[in-house]
């Protein structure tokens, strides 16, 4: 009954081929980001908003950037925490990159900045991708590895990374747009809202476009997509570049509004793991789905961590983390059994049931 | 002249270091491969379940003050118990799912493993003695290490006592019937469930055996999970179906990473040994996509 | 039905939600919030220990033994974060608003540390990086919240490179030497390079340079080189599980294990016991000697432990890292006296913390009135200097325990001091700040 499409019709092509053709998707969507954009920063406290929302909206991006190549284009990769390396880096070199323009300095307009340094990732991206032509499932996945010690080490050994800081840290620059300082964890956690929403929206687009069927098709059989006239180096390579972009902006994100100053480290093989589990939990070829797993592994275990001495259960913190560790892991096992597709077809499913619901027949 | 013959006494200290340092790594790999062979599972527990087994045995040794070899049966006791509980909760719920799922489930399992092993056994760290050589010996020049020495021949005893088992046993006939076609072994009354315990418990006693090596040399503690990553390169390099593929890809890591951290290292400022032995692997899988001794993958439209 | 689903519902989203909010501040009595990130669990976890049960014994003592600080009771709190920086963020944030807003923040980690830098600044929260950190937070305009306390570590490489010059017989002795740094290879142990290479230019021996690919558990190749280079010493800058590997490879080289020197993160009972009697001779650098013989140790073991001396060393009283963090605590104690001091109430806040942490005088005398007479070094920190002199002491492993083989070392501060200000004034560039004032 509320999930019902009945009477809506389309009259054009353009009205056919929306993002969300259903009104009850629309509205579903200005409502979250109604919610997002407006009751989050007000009610919530500094706590839930700066260490809780604003990660998690960054670590969101990057599961969808890793999400285009792993889920929608079947190249799983084990880099990511690099490539958000290469972001992150870049984003500082080029912030810190000034011109004499009539005798003042003149630095890159920060937006600039941050996409920017996703473009480099995403040529990265593509330079790491190309083993990818060759190298199949599992073992693809061991060779992204490579990019990803790789990186990690090279941004560890080459001082201008860090110009030549002694520390191996780069230090973010303040976030100014146009004379205004983002400061507070609420501004700053409208800033990446703002990031996260727009490429998200561009993400649902590109997966729908030619590109994106690509991509499927190749996941599905390359040889087959090969058959039917995708180039494999084409496609594949574009899977590498866009997803890469995203993990990129994530990364300069990361290091720029979330942790301001950082070293390689924060962006290890942890990290990248930790966001091809989000990938697979929240479900793999869903933008949805990124945003489900991302929530699922970095606020799940937080949450955990948090209940016991809620309910005033005093067993030492670590008792608890190993009590966060292994419920973590139930869980995980728990819902690949209830639904191994992933979170977001659980959503697909109750959309299914609400479309009839309560008069099923 | 005498340089020179330092030179090449010392190119073959790091050339057989290498090779000893890879049999270790061979033992992490060798479990992965067990489990990936007999049932597709590309099980990233592995590194876990060799840390809950070196603890395992370091706790019932403490707790118990009995000889390591009683503690050394109640731990492979633990890891069948470990084999029919992954099979029974896990694995078997998951049938027939993509290698992805039950790669996912698979780190379900090391975070609880992980959890498990230190709310039992405690996070600290642990020495680990059974007795093993320590020390190096020197032989005109060239300085060995004990302790890796007996690793190289542990891994070496393995590796024919495990192909003893999969060529000449009637449970080594199933596994490998298994590995071939899960339906085809199936309909001839091989029981999966019996040959996954199998495989999932032979991969524990592996695991604690690499896990005793690894734990006399660094003490028994959480980073030995870590040791899973050097494994993979091997495992890349060596395919994951193939147990002389991990050994030999063992071999030739160890010793490609030593050497190119000796001789090329110093010219780029050095530590590329974790990155080059994936490099090195990447550049034998773009000949051969399915590892050296891997099984050739044939796609059809 | 569906109302029944809808009720259960919503119970269900506030239970989730619930632990997401922060609890009240009970107000009652006057009370000093001290929480503590800690890591009892995951890769560093033997290093972790040790730190998280001092500073736990040491406040409860002070509650059983003076009631608290001045009169206000204090209320120590862990939080878990197992060495992981997004999760030290979380519970920084998560805690700092507790009980009327901590007083200051001790993470023990790196890259907490750095990730912290930027919003203690903000909170007005002191944060404490007692022998660890970035080198140049010891100046006190750039870095006003953060307290070193001690010499850092460019200091202590050049303390290291006194004791070195000292066994040899003088720094003009030292000319013709070589030395090995084995470090960690990553921003922590890569800190130790500039202040050696600069040394090796000024002192003339030959530095070699040894990069230990992070974790450090397999380092075979390292110490082929270190053999082939035939070094005279080895520094070693290590952390975690590198240390104990280090102390056997470097046996198994058979280099003389009394010119093997590790900093102050790589000399602990969690180093040495592992390697076994390879360590034998092993020695490395300390700011808190280890051992019982401190009144402060003394205290704990009688109020907390009631006398049970096996209770008290499971939970690793008497040991190197038990003892550092016991020092850390007496130092935040004797700043938050100050405080009480001058600002007269009992209850002090971040900042007036931060203004007792920059007028403490842990001289001879005050030290012997904290219990820590002999086991630390002296340090008075002023607004502007927030390492206020300090030295440390090399210490060597005998017979199972650590002894203090040397005197205090101080550092070279001719060499560090520009070092640090030239690094700390690119840190105000790069983040567009003002350095505060001190008058």
């Amino acid at each position: 009954m509320f999930y019902r499409e009945a009477g809506q019709f389309k009259s054009s092509y353009k009205e056919d081929q929306a993002i969300f053709p259903i009104l009850q998707d629309r509205v579903g969507i200005a409502a979250i980001l109604l919610f997002a954009y407006i009751a989050i920063p007000f009610v919530m406290s500094d706590y839930l908003i700066g260490a809780i929302m604003t990660p998690f909206l960054i670590l969101a991006l990057a599961a969808i950037g890793l999400n285009i190549l792993t889920g929608y284009a079947g190249q799983i990769s084990l880099g990511t925490g690099a490539f958000m390396a290469v972001g992150a880096f870049s984003a500082y070199k080029f912030a810190t990159f000034s011109i004499m323009l009539g005798g003042a300095e003149a630095t890159l307009p920060l937006v600039v900045t941050i996409l920017l340094a996703g473009v480099v990732t995403a040529i990265v991206g593509i330079m790491f991708g190309i083993p990818s032509l060759r190298i199949k499932g599992f073992y693809l996945a061991v060779a992204t590895l490579a990019a990803q010690f790789f990186i990690e080490w090279l941004l560890v050994k080459v001082g201008w990374f860090t110009n030549y800081s002694p520390s191996g840290v780069i230090t973010a620059p303040p976030l100014v747009i146009l004379g205004f300082e983002f400061n507070t964890p609420a501004e700053k956690y409208l800033f990446t809202l703002t990031f996260v929403a727009a490429m998200a929206l561009l993400a649902k687009n590109l997966v729908r476009s030619h590109i994106g069927r690509g991509w499927m098709a190749i996941r599905d059989m390359d040889i087959a997509a090969e058959i039917i006239g995708f180039r494999p180096l084409q496609t594949k390579l574009s899977a590498f570049a866009v997803s890469s972009f995203f993990c990129g902006v994530a990364g300069a994100l990361w290091a720029f509004v979330h942790l301001g100053t950082v070293e390689p480290e924060a962006f290890g093989i942890n990290r990248s793991f930790a966001i091809l589990f989000m990938v697979i939990i929240g479900g793999m070829g869903s933008i949805l789905g990124s945003f489900i797993g991302a929530a699922f592994i970095t606020l799940l275990p937080i949450f955990l961590n948090n209940v016991p001495p809620l309910i005033g259960w005093n067993i030492g913190v670590d008792m608890i983390a190993h009590l966060e560790f292994m419920i973590f892991g139930v869980l995980i096992i728990f819902f690949l059994i209830v639904e191994p597709h992933g979170l977001a077809r659980l959503w697909t499913i109750g959309k299914e049931k609400l479309r009839s619901w309560p008069f099923p027949y | 002249m005498e340089d020179m013959m330092y030179e090449l006494l010392f190119f073959l200290e790091v050339l057989f270091s290498g090779l000893l340092t890879g049999t270790l790594y061979s033992l992490v790999a060798l479990g992965f491969v067990l489990i990936f062979k007999a049932s597709g599972v590309f099980n990233f527990a592995q590194g876990a379940m060799m840390l809950f087994a070196a603890l395992s045995l370091v706790g019932f040794q403490e707790m118990l003050g009995v000889h390591w070899t009683i503690a050394f049966v109640l731990t492979v006791a633990l890891m069948v118990v470990v084999a029919w509980c992954i099979e029974k909760f896990v694995l078997g719920k998951l049938v027939n799912q993509e290698g992805i799922i039950l790669f996912m489930a698979t780190i379900g399992i090391t975070f609880f493993l992980d959890g498990f092993g230190q709310t039992i056994w405690g996070s600290d760290i642990k020495t680990l003695d059974i007795g093993l050589p320590t020390g190096s010996i020197d032989l005109g020049g060239i300085f060995v290490d004990r302790l890796e020495l007996v690793a190289g021949l542990t891994a070496a005893a393995l590796v024919v006592s495990l192909a003893i088992f999969f060529n000449k046993t009637k449970i080594g006939r199933a596994l490998r019937a298994v590995a071939d076609d899960h339906q085809a072994a199936m309909s001839v009354g091989i029981s999966l469930r019996t040959i996954w315990i199998i495989v999932w418990s032979v991969a524990g006693v592996v695991g604690l055996v690499a896990g005793i090596m690894w734990g006399s040399k660094l003490g028994v503690q959480f980073s030995l999970t870590l040791l899973a990553l050097k494994a993979l390169p091997v495992l890349m390099l060596g395919g994951f179906t193939s147990i002389p593929g991990a050994i030999i890809g063992g071999l030739i890591i160890g010793a490609g990473e030593k050497l190119a951290e000796i001789y090329i290292g110093p010219f780029v400022g050095g530590a590329i040994e974790n990155w080059f032995a994936y490099m090195l692997a990447m550049a034998f899988l773009l000949v051969r996509p399915q590892g050296l001794f891997g099984e050739k993958i044939i796609e059809r439209v | 039905m569906s109302l029944k689903k809808f009720v259960l519902g919503v119970v269900g989203a506030a239970v989730l939600a619930a632990p997401f909010t922060t609890a009240a501040p009970a107000m009652a009595e006057d009370t000093l919030y001290l929480p503590k990130l800690v890591y009892r669990t995951g890769p560093f976890a033997p290093g972790g220990i040790p730190t998280a049960n001092g500073a736990a014994d040491y406040w409860a003592m002070i509650n059983e033994r003076d009631g608290g600080v001045g009169g206000a009771r204090v209320i120590h709190e862990e939080c878990e974060f197992g060495y992981n920086t997004d999760r030290g963020v979380e519970c920084y944030e998560r805690t700092k608003g507790n009980h009327n807003g901590a007083l200051i923040y001790q993470p023990y980690s790196t890259g907490v540390t750095y990730a912290l830098a930027d919003r203690t600044r903000t909170d007005k929260i002191p944060l404490m990086t007692m022998g660890y950190g970035r080198a140049d937070a010891g100046i006190g305009t750039a870095f006003p919240w953060v307290f070193p306390l001690m010499t850092n570590y460019w200091g202590q490489g050049t303390g290291i490179m006194k004791y070195i010059a000292k066994q040899e017989g003088g720094l003009d002795s030292v000319k013709d030497k070589t030395i090995a740094l084995v470090y960690l290879d990553i921003a922590y142990g890569k800190e130790s390079l500039p202040i050696f290479r600069t040394m090796s230019e000024k002192f003339g021996f030959k530095l070699k340079e040894y990069p230990v690919t992070f974790p450090g558990i397999e380092q075979k190749a390292t110490w082929l080189q270190v053999r082939r280079a035939r070094p005279d010493y080895i520094v070693m800058w290590g952390w975690g599980a590198m240390n104990a590997s280090a102390i056997k490879e470097a046996a198994n080289i058979r280099f003389d294990m009394s010119k093997f020197i590790g900093n102050w993160w790589a000399g602990a009972e969690q180093d040495t016991i592992p390697a076994g009697a390879a360590a034998e001779g092993y020695k490395s650098a300390t700011f808190a000697n280890a051992g019982f013989d401190y009144p402060v140790i003394k205290d704990i073991m009688k109020h907390v432990y009631k006398g049970d001396a096996d209770a008290a060393s499971e939970k690793n009283i008497g040991q190197v890292l038990y003892n550092r963090s016991v020092l850390t605590q007496v130092f935040i104690h004797a700043g938050i006296l100050k405080a009480q001091e001058k600002f007269g109430v009992k209850a002090i806040n971040g900042e007036q913390l931060r203004w007792g942490l920059e007028n403490i005088k842990m001289d001879a005398a005050m030290n012997e009135k904290m219990g820590i007479g002999g086991m630390g070094p002296e340090i008075s920190p002023t607004c502007a200097d927030h390492v206020g002199g300090g030295g440390f002491f090399i210490q060597q492993w005998k017979d199972g325990k650590f002894e203090v083989v040397s005197d205090v070392l101080t550092p070279m501060d001719d060499l560090v001091l520009p070092a640090m200000q030239e690094a700390a004034d690119k840190y105000l560039k790069d983040k567009g700040l003002e350095p505060v004032s001190c008058n």
